[in-house]
Protein backbone atom coordinates (compact mmCIF):
# COMPACT_ATOMS: atom_id res chain seq x y z
CA UNK A 1 0.00 0.00 0.00
CA UNK A 2 1.35 3.31 -0.80
CA UNK A 3 1.74 5.75 2.14
CA UNK A 4 -1.02 8.20 3.47
CA UNK A 5 -0.28 11.38 2.20
CA UNK A 6 -0.52 13.11 5.10
CA UNK A 7 1.09 10.71 7.72
CA UNK A 8 3.88 12.44 9.76
CA UNK A 9 6.76 13.28 7.25
CA UNK A 10 10.62 13.47 9.03
CA UNK A 11 11.19 17.51 8.03
CA UNK A 12 14.99 18.05 6.81
CA UNK A 13 16.71 21.33 6.74
CA UNK A 14 19.52 21.68 4.56
CA UNK A 15 21.96 24.69 4.69
CA UNK A 16 24.59 26.09 3.31
CA UNK A 17 26.40 28.55 6.36
CA UNK A 18 29.27 30.73 5.60
CA UNK A 19 30.32 32.39 2.11
CA UNK A 20 31.21 29.84 -0.43
CA UNK A 21 28.22 30.00 -3.32
CA UNK A 22 28.59 26.52 -4.61
CA UNK A 23 25.59 24.23 -3.81
CA UNK A 24 25.40 21.64 -6.01
CA UNK A 25 26.13 18.99 -3.38
CA UNK A 26 23.41 20.46 -1.35
CA UNK A 27 20.77 20.39 -4.10
CA UNK A 28 21.76 16.74 -4.67
CA UNK A 29 21.17 16.08 -0.91
CA UNK A 30 18.35 18.13 -0.56
CA UNK A 31 17.20 15.76 -4.09
CA UNK A 32 18.16 12.54 -3.08
CA UNK A 33 15.70 12.93 0.63
CA UNK A 34 12.98 14.28 -1.41
CA UNK A 35 12.99 10.87 -3.37
CA UNK A 36 13.34 9.43 -0.27
CA UNK A 37 10.26 10.96 1.01
CA UNK A 38 11.04 13.78 3.15
CA UNK A 39 10.42 17.21 3.20
CA UNK A 40 12.93 19.22 2.56
CA UNK A 41 13.52 23.06 3.46
CA UNK A 42 16.16 24.67 1.41
CA UNK A 43 17.25 27.83 2.47
CA UNK A 44 20.39 28.93 -0.44
CA UNK A 45 23.39 29.90 0.47
CA UNK A 46 25.30 32.66 2.39
CA UNK A 47 23.04 31.85 5.70
CA UNK A 48 24.27 32.86 9.14
CA UNK A 49 24.58 30.40 11.93
CA UNK A 50 21.09 32.33 13.58
CA UNK A 51 19.45 32.41 10.29
CA UNK A 52 20.21 28.42 10.16
CA UNK A 53 19.34 28.18 13.89
CA UNK A 54 15.95 30.52 13.17
CA UNK A 55 14.79 28.42 10.29
CA UNK A 56 15.14 25.11 12.27
CA UNK A 57 13.11 26.42 14.59
CA UNK A 58 10.10 28.05 12.66
CA UNK A 59 9.82 24.98 10.54
CA UNK A 60 10.40 22.51 13.16
CA UNK A 61 12.69 20.16 11.45
CA UNK A 62 13.45 16.89 12.90
CA UNK A 63 16.93 17.86 10.52
CA UNK A 64 19.68 19.78 10.43
CA UNK A 65 22.00 18.85 7.15
CA UNK A 66 24.74 21.39 7.09
CA UNK A 67 26.98 21.50 3.48
CA UNK A 68 30.07 23.43 3.95
CA UNK A 69 32.93 23.85 1.21
CA UNK A 70 34.81 27.18 2.43
CA UNK A 71 36.83 25.20 5.63
CA UNK A 72 35.54 27.12 8.21
CA UNK A 73 33.37 24.47 9.44
CA UNK A 74 35.38 24.50 12.84
CA UNK A 75 34.19 28.32 13.39
CA UNK A 76 30.93 27.76 12.07
CA UNK A 77 29.34 25.05 13.03
CA UNK A 78 29.96 25.37 17.29
CA UNK A 79 28.42 28.56 16.74
CA UNK A 80 25.44 26.96 14.61
CA UNK A 81 24.98 24.46 17.74
CA UNK A 82 24.82 27.55 19.91
CA UNK A 83 22.39 29.07 18.49
CA UNK A 84 20.18 25.74 18.35
CA UNK A 85 20.37 25.45 21.69
CA UNK A 86 19.44 29.10 22.57
CA UNK A 87 16.33 27.74 20.70
CA UNK A 88 15.83 24.99 22.76
CA UNK A 89 16.52 22.84 19.03
CA UNK A 90 19.60 21.17 20.31
CA UNK A 91 17.05 17.93 19.75
CA UNK A 92 17.96 18.07 16.29
CA UNK A 93 19.51 14.93 14.72
CA UNK A 94 22.33 16.82 12.84
CA UNK A 95 25.33 15.79 9.70
CA UNK A 96 27.19 17.31 7.65
CA UNK A 97 29.05 17.01 4.30
CA UNK A 98 31.66 19.05 2.09
CA UNK A 99 35.34 19.63 2.00
CA UNK A 100 35.99 18.47 5.50
CA UNK A 101 39.09 16.93 6.61
CA UNK A 102 39.35 13.65 8.10
CA UNK A 103 41.47 14.98 11.23
CA UNK A 104 38.78 17.24 12.32
CA UNK A 105 35.87 14.25 12.84
CA UNK A 106 36.58 13.66 16.35
CA UNK A 107 36.05 17.65 17.21
CA UNK A 108 32.65 18.04 15.11
CA UNK A 109 31.76 14.31 16.48
CA UNK A 110 32.07 16.47 19.93
CA UNK A 111 29.54 18.40 18.28
CA UNK A 112 27.12 16.47 17.70
CA UNK A 113 27.55 15.63 14.15
CA UNK A 114 27.83 11.81 14.45
CA UNK A 115 27.79 11.61 10.74
CA UNK A 116 30.15 13.39 7.85
CA UNK A 117 29.49 13.07 4.43
CA UNK A 118 32.61 13.90 1.88
CA UNK A 119 32.60 14.07 -1.64
CA UNK A 120 31.89 10.20 -3.24
CA UNK A 121 29.59 9.58 -0.62
CA UNK A 122 26.81 7.71 -1.62
CA UNK A 123 22.79 9.59 -1.27
CA UNK A 124 21.30 6.74 -0.16
CA UNK A 125 23.59 6.37 2.77
CA UNK A 126 22.52 9.98 3.86
CA UNK A 127 18.67 8.69 3.44
CA UNK A 128 19.40 6.04 5.03
CA UNK A 129 21.08 7.14 7.90
CA UNK A 130 18.28 9.76 8.16
CA UNK A 131 15.12 7.10 8.37
CA UNK A 132 17.90 5.12 10.80
CA UNK A 133 18.16 7.89 13.49
CA UNK A 134 14.68 10.19 13.79
CA UNK A 135 12.40 8.62 15.64
CA UNK A 136 8.78 9.51 14.78
CA UNK B 1 -0.02 19.19 25.93
CA UNK B 2 -0.98 22.09 28.51
CA UNK B 3 2.37 23.33 28.87
CA UNK B 4 2.67 23.58 25.72
CA UNK B 5 -0.76 25.52 24.77
CA UNK B 6 0.31 28.13 27.46
CA UNK B 7 4.02 28.64 25.94
CA UNK B 8 2.06 29.08 22.81
CA UNK B 9 0.15 31.82 24.20
CA UNK B 10 2.50 33.86 25.64
CA UNK B 11 3.84 33.97 22.41
CA UNK B 12 6.59 30.98 22.58
CA UNK B 13 7.52 30.67 19.00
CA UNK B 14 8.99 27.05 19.42
CA UNK B 15 5.69 26.44 21.01
CA UNK B 16 4.16 27.52 17.67
CA UNK B 17 6.13 25.76 15.57
CA UNK B 18 5.50 22.22 17.35
CA UNK B 19 1.80 23.39 17.52
CA UNK B 20 1.61 24.14 13.88
CA UNK B 21 3.53 19.96 13.21
CA UNK B 22 0.93 18.50 15.49
CA UNK B 23 -1.83 20.13 13.45
CA UNK B 24 -0.57 19.49 10.04
CA UNK B 25 0.00 15.62 11.01
CA UNK B 26 -3.38 15.70 12.28
CA UNK B 27 -2.96 13.95 15.09
CA UNK B 28 -5.53 13.56 18.44
CA UNK B 29 -3.04 16.00 20.23
CA UNK B 30 -3.56 18.47 16.87
CA UNK B 31 -7.38 18.12 17.36
CA UNK B 32 -7.16 19.21 20.96
CA UNK B 33 -4.75 22.19 20.13
CA UNK B 34 -6.84 22.94 17.23
CA UNK B 35 -10.53 22.80 19.62
CA UNK B 36 -8.76 25.47 22.35
CA UNK B 37 -7.15 27.91 19.95
CA UNK B 38 -9.75 28.08 17.05
CA UNK B 39 -12.07 30.24 19.06
CA UNK B 40 -9.53 32.92 19.23
CA UNK B 41 -8.99 32.72 15.45
CA UNK B 42 -10.56 35.33 12.95
CA UNK B 43 -8.69 38.33 13.79
CA UNK B 44 -6.19 38.31 11.24
CA UNK B 45 -6.40 39.64 7.62
CA UNK B 46 -5.59 36.76 5.92
CA UNK B 47 -4.61 37.00 2.41
CA UNK B 48 -3.84 34.80 -0.40
CA UNK B 49 -0.97 35.18 -2.98
CA UNK B 50 -0.96 33.15 -5.97
CA UNK B 51 -0.31 32.99 -9.72
CA UNK B 52 2.10 30.89 -11.99
CA UNK B 53 5.41 29.10 -11.26
CA UNK B 54 7.96 31.33 -11.60
CA UNK B 55 5.51 34.43 -11.22
CA UNK B 56 7.81 35.97 -8.36
CA UNK B 57 4.84 34.97 -5.58
CA UNK B 58 7.94 34.23 -2.79
CA UNK B 59 9.35 37.37 -3.72
CA UNK B 60 6.29 39.46 -3.90
CA UNK B 61 5.06 37.87 0.02
CA UNK B 62 8.28 38.87 1.28
CA UNK B 63 8.43 42.42 0.29
CA UNK B 64 4.82 42.58 1.29
CA UNK B 65 5.75 41.42 4.67
CA UNK B 66 8.52 43.86 4.39
CA UNK B 67 6.07 47.01 4.07
CA UNK B 68 3.46 45.47 6.91
CA UNK B 69 6.54 45.26 8.98
CA UNK B 70 7.62 49.16 8.15
CA UNK B 71 4.18 50.02 9.04
CA UNK B 72 4.55 48.09 12.58
CA UNK B 73 2.70 44.93 12.08
CA UNK B 74 3.31 41.32 12.62
CA UNK B 75 3.27 39.05 9.79
CA UNK B 76 3.00 35.27 9.82
CA UNK B 77 3.26 33.47 6.61
CA UNK B 78 2.64 29.98 5.27
CA UNK B 79 4.34 29.25 1.97
CA UNK B 80 2.85 25.79 0.34
CA UNK B 81 5.19 23.58 -2.31
CA UNK B 82 3.82 20.60 -4.01
CA UNK B 83 4.80 17.43 -2.56
CA UNK B 84 5.97 14.90 -5.38
CA UNK B 85 2.97 12.56 -6.34
CA UNK B 86 4.94 9.35 -6.25
CA UNK B 87 7.27 9.22 -3.31
CA UNK B 88 5.65 12.27 -1.04
CA UNK B 89 8.69 14.33 -0.46
CA UNK B 90 8.68 17.98 -1.20
CA UNK B 91 11.61 20.14 -1.57
CA UNK B 92 10.20 23.58 0.03
CA UNK B 93 12.08 26.49 -1.13
CA UNK B 94 10.16 29.50 -0.63
CA UNK B 95 12.50 30.79 2.38
CA UNK B 96 15.35 31.29 -0.01
CA UNK B 97 12.93 34.61 -1.20
CA UNK B 98 11.96 35.71 2.52
CA UNK B 99 16.19 35.64 3.24
CA UNK B 100 15.19 39.14 5.08
CA UNK B 101 12.59 38.31 6.99
CA UNK B 102 14.69 35.27 8.81
CA UNK B 103 15.50 37.02 12.04
CA UNK B 104 12.38 39.64 12.16
CA UNK B 105 11.12 38.79 15.17
CA UNK B 106 7.62 39.89 14.19
CA UNK B 107 7.26 37.47 11.01
CA UNK B 108 7.75 34.21 11.16
CA UNK B 109 7.85 31.77 8.15
CA UNK B 110 6.75 27.84 7.67
CA UNK B 111 6.70 26.01 4.71
CA UNK B 112 4.50 23.75 3.73
CA UNK B 113 4.36 20.33 1.32
CA UNK B 114 1.31 20.22 -0.31
CA UNK B 115 0.72 16.53 0.90
CA UNK B 116 -1.61 15.27 -2.38
CA UNK B 117 -4.24 18.32 -1.85
CA UNK B 118 -5.66 19.53 -5.78
CA UNK B 119 -6.27 23.17 -5.97
CA UNK B 120 -3.06 24.94 -4.92
CA UNK B 121 -3.12 24.25 -0.99
CA UNK B 122 -2.09 22.13 1.72
CA UNK B 123 -5.09 19.12 2.97
CA UNK B 124 -4.86 21.11 6.46
CA UNK B 125 -3.87 24.76 5.28
CA UNK B 126 -7.15 26.38 6.85
CA UNK B 127 -6.15 25.09 10.49
CA UNK B 128 -2.63 26.08 9.98
CA UNK B 129 -3.56 29.43 9.34
CA UNK B 130 -6.16 29.45 12.62
CA UNK B 131 -2.94 28.45 14.39
CA UNK B 132 -1.40 31.28 13.27
CA UNK B 133 -4.36 33.37 13.08
CA UNK B 134 -5.14 32.46 17.13
CA UNK B 135 -0.92 33.31 18.03
CA UNK B 136 -1.71 36.76 17.11
CA UNK B 137 0.06 37.73 13.87
CA UNK B 138 -2.05 40.55 12.11
CA UNK B 139 -1.58 39.49 8.71
CA UNK B 140 -1.53 36.05 7.56
CA UNK B 141 -0.07 35.38 3.87
CA UNK B 142 -0.93 32.18 2.45
CA UNK B 143 1.29 31.69 -0.72
CA UNK B 144 -0.08 28.76 -2.83
CA UNK B 145 1.80 26.59 -5.19
CA UNK B 146 2.10 27.37 -8.69
CA UNK B 147 -1.09 28.08 -9.86
CA UNK B 148 -2.39 27.57 -13.75
CA UNK B 149 -6.00 28.36 -14.77
CA UNK B 150 -8.08 26.46 -12.10
CA UNK B 151 -6.42 26.57 -8.49
CA UNK B 152 -8.94 28.59 -6.74
CA UNK B 153 -9.31 26.95 -3.82
CA UNK B 154 -7.34 29.88 -1.84
CA UNK B 155 -10.36 32.10 -2.22
CA UNK B 156 -12.06 30.30 -0.02
CA UNK B 157 -8.98 30.13 2.80
CA UNK B 158 -7.93 34.24 2.76
CA UNK B 159 -10.20 37.50 2.82
CA UNK B 160 -8.40 38.91 0.51
CA UNK B 161 -6.59 36.96 -3.13
CA UNK B 162 -3.79 38.52 -4.98
CA UNK B 163 -3.21 36.91 -8.34
CA UNK B 164 0.35 37.76 -9.33
CA UNK B 165 0.61 38.22 -13.09
CA UNK B 166 3.79 38.76 -15.34
CA UNK B 167 3.93 40.90 -18.89
CA UNK B 168 4.84 38.03 -21.75
CA UNK B 169 3.08 35.18 -20.77
CA UNK B 170 -0.34 34.99 -22.83
CA UNK B 171 -2.86 36.81 -25.02
CA UNK B 172 -5.83 38.82 -23.00
CA UNK B 173 -7.98 35.37 -24.09
CA UNK B 174 -5.85 33.40 -21.09
CA UNK B 175 -7.15 35.86 -19.04
CA UNK B 176 -10.83 35.61 -20.03
CA UNK B 177 -11.36 32.39 -19.40
CA UNK B 178 -12.82 31.02 -16.44
CA UNK B 179 -11.22 29.92 -13.02
CA UNK B 180 -8.44 31.85 -11.68
CA UNK B 181 -9.15 35.59 -12.75
CA UNK B 182 -12.39 35.03 -11.02
CA UNK B 183 -11.19 34.73 -7.64
CA UNK B 184 -8.42 37.64 -7.99
CA UNK B 185 -9.49 40.81 -5.27
CA UNK B 186 -6.48 42.35 -6.24
CA UNK B 187 -4.76 42.27 -9.30
CA UNK B 188 -1.00 42.73 -9.34
CA UNK B 189 1.08 42.50 -12.56
CA UNK B 190 5.12 42.04 -11.02
CA UNK B 191 8.24 42.05 -12.86
CA UNK B 192 6.55 45.56 -14.34
CA UNK B 193 10.37 46.22 -15.11
CA UNK B 194 10.01 43.85 -17.78
CA UNK B 195 8.70 44.35 -21.73
CA UNK B 196 4.98 44.16 -21.75
CA UNK B 197 3.95 45.21 -18.53
CA UNK B 198 1.84 48.66 -19.36
CA UNK B 199 0.07 46.36 -22.61
CA UNK B 200 -0.98 43.45 -19.81
CA UNK B 201 -2.06 46.13 -17.00
CA UNK B 202 -4.62 47.65 -20.01
CA UNK B 203 -5.71 44.07 -21.10
CA UNK B 204 -6.61 43.28 -17.44
CA UNK B 205 -8.36 46.32 -17.16
CA UNK B 206 -10.40 46.04 -20.18
CA UNK B 207 -11.23 42.67 -19.19
CA UNK B 208 -12.69 43.62 -15.85
CA UNK B 209 -14.47 46.62 -17.91
CA UNK B 210 -16.45 43.35 -18.91
CA UNK B 211 -17.55 42.13 -15.37
CA UNK B 212 -21.55 41.72 -14.37
CA UNK B 213 -23.00 45.92 -13.66
CA UNK B 214 -22.45 46.44 -9.96
CA UNK B 215 -19.98 43.81 -8.96
CA UNK B 216 -16.58 45.40 -7.46
CA UNK B 217 -13.80 45.80 -10.20
CA UNK B 218 -10.50 44.58 -8.86
CA UNK B 219 -7.30 47.18 -9.25
CA UNK B 220 -4.76 46.42 -10.94
CA UNK B 221 -1.12 47.07 -10.04
CA UNK B 222 2.57 47.30 -10.74
CA UNK B 223 5.01 45.55 -8.90
CA UNK B 224 8.92 45.21 -9.14
CA UNK B 225 9.24 42.87 -6.54
CA UNK B 226 12.94 42.31 -6.10
CA UNK B 227 13.46 46.20 -5.84
CA UNK B 228 10.64 46.29 -3.41
CA UNK B 229 8.46 48.91 -5.60
CA UNK B 230 5.04 49.42 -5.95
CA UNK B 231 3.96 48.00 -1.89
CA UNK B 232 2.58 51.01 -0.32
CA UNK B 233 0.55 50.91 -3.52
CA UNK B 234 -0.17 47.20 -2.69
CA UNK B 235 -0.85 46.93 0.87
CA UNK B 236 -3.49 50.16 0.60
CA UNK B 237 -5.18 48.19 -2.01
CA UNK B 238 -5.30 45.44 0.34
CA UNK B 239 -6.77 47.21 3.18
CA UNK B 240 -9.32 48.97 1.03
CA UNK B 241 -10.34 45.35 0.08
CA UNK B 242 -11.05 44.52 3.54
CA UNK B 243 -12.85 47.79 4.24
CA UNK B 244 -14.78 47.03 1.17
CA UNK B 245 -15.58 43.44 2.78
CA UNK B 246 -16.45 45.14 5.79
CA UNK B 247 -18.76 48.05 4.88
CA UNK B 248 -21.10 45.92 2.12
CA UNK B 249 -21.59 42.96 4.75
CA UNK B 250 -19.71 40.92 1.66
CA UNK B 251 -17.51 39.76 5.31
CA UNK B 252 -20.20 37.44 6.88
CA UNK B 253 -21.31 36.27 3.94
CA UNK B 254 -17.90 34.86 2.57
CA UNK B 255 -17.30 33.54 6.03
CA UNK B 256 -20.46 31.95 6.10
CA UNK B 257 -19.81 30.05 2.81
CA UNK B 258 -16.26 29.31 3.13
CA UNK B 259 -17.08 27.69 6.59
CA UNK B 260 -19.85 25.62 5.46
CA UNK B 261 -17.56 24.55 2.53
CA UNK B 262 -15.03 23.97 4.79
CA UNK B 263 -17.26 21.82 6.94
CA UNK B 264 -18.47 19.67 4.09
CA UNK B 265 -14.84 19.18 3.19
CA UNK B 266 -13.72 17.50 6.38
CA UNK B 267 -17.27 15.58 6.33
CA UNK B 268 -15.89 14.16 2.85
CA UNK B 269 -13.15 12.88 4.81
CA UNK B 270 -14.16 11.34 7.59
CA UNK B 271 -16.88 9.38 5.46
CA UNK B 272 -13.83 8.36 3.22
CA UNK B 273 -11.94 7.36 6.05
CA UNK B 274 -14.59 5.13 7.57
CA UNK B 275 -15.25 3.79 3.97
CA UNK B 276 -12.04 2.70 3.85
CA UNK B 277 -12.20 0.69 7.49
CA UNK B 278 -15.52 -0.64 6.40
CA UNK B 279 -13.74 -2.55 3.45
CA UNK B 280 -11.24 -4.93 3.89
CA UNK B 281 -8.16 -4.52 1.23
CA UNK B 282 -9.13 -7.75 -0.59
CA UNK B 283 -12.50 -6.21 -1.23
CA UNK B 284 -11.46 -3.04 -2.71
CA UNK B 285 -9.02 -4.92 -4.71
CA UNK B 286 -11.74 -7.01 -6.17
CA UNK B 287 -13.75 -4.16 -6.96
CA UNK B 288 -11.35 -2.21 -8.15
CA UNK B 289 -9.72 -4.89 -10.55
CA UNK B 290 -13.41 -5.31 -12.44
CA UNK B 291 -13.22 -1.88 -13.34
CA UNK B 292 -9.68 -2.11 -14.30
CA UNK B 293 -11.00 -5.09 -16.49
CA UNK B 294 -14.30 -3.21 -17.81
CA UNK B 295 -16.61 -5.34 -16.26
CA UNK B 296 -17.79 -2.66 -13.71
CA UNK B 297 -18.54 0.84 -14.02
CA UNK B 298 -16.30 3.02 -11.29
CA UNK B 299 -20.26 4.51 -10.01
CA UNK B 300 -21.34 1.41 -9.26
CA UNK B 301 -18.18 0.26 -7.43
CA UNK B 302 -18.17 3.75 -5.36
CA UNK B 303 -21.81 2.85 -4.67
CA UNK B 304 -21.08 -0.61 -3.64
CA UNK B 305 -18.29 0.50 -1.41
CA UNK B 306 -20.70 3.45 0.23
CA UNK B 307 -23.71 1.16 0.74
CA UNK B 308 -20.70 -0.82 3.65
CA UNK B 309 -21.41 2.45 5.63
CA UNK B 310 -25.00 1.44 6.40
CA UNK B 311 -24.60 -2.60 6.29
Amino acid sequence: MTPSPTATKIRVLIAKPGLDGHDRGAKVVARALRDGGCEVIYTGIRQTPEMIAEAALQEDVDVVGLSILSGAHLELFPRIVDELKKRGRDDVLLFCGGIIPEEDTPALEKLGFQAIFRPGANTQDIVKYVFDHVTK
Amino acid sequence: MDGLIERFLQGDRRALARVISRVENETAEGREFLRALFPRSGRAHTIGVTGGAGSGKSTLTGALAAEYRRRGHTVGIVAVDPSSPFTQGAILGDRIRMQDLTLDPGVYVRSMASRGALGGLAPTIDDVVAVMDAYGFDFVIIETVGAGQDEVEVAGTALTTVLVNNPGTGDDIQAMKAGILEIADVLVVNKADHPGADVLVSQLQALLTLSPAGSRRPPVLKTIATKGEGFGALADAIADHRTYLESSGEMERQRAIDARHQVLSIARSILLERIRQATPEAELDDLVGQVAARHLDPHSAAEALAARLHA
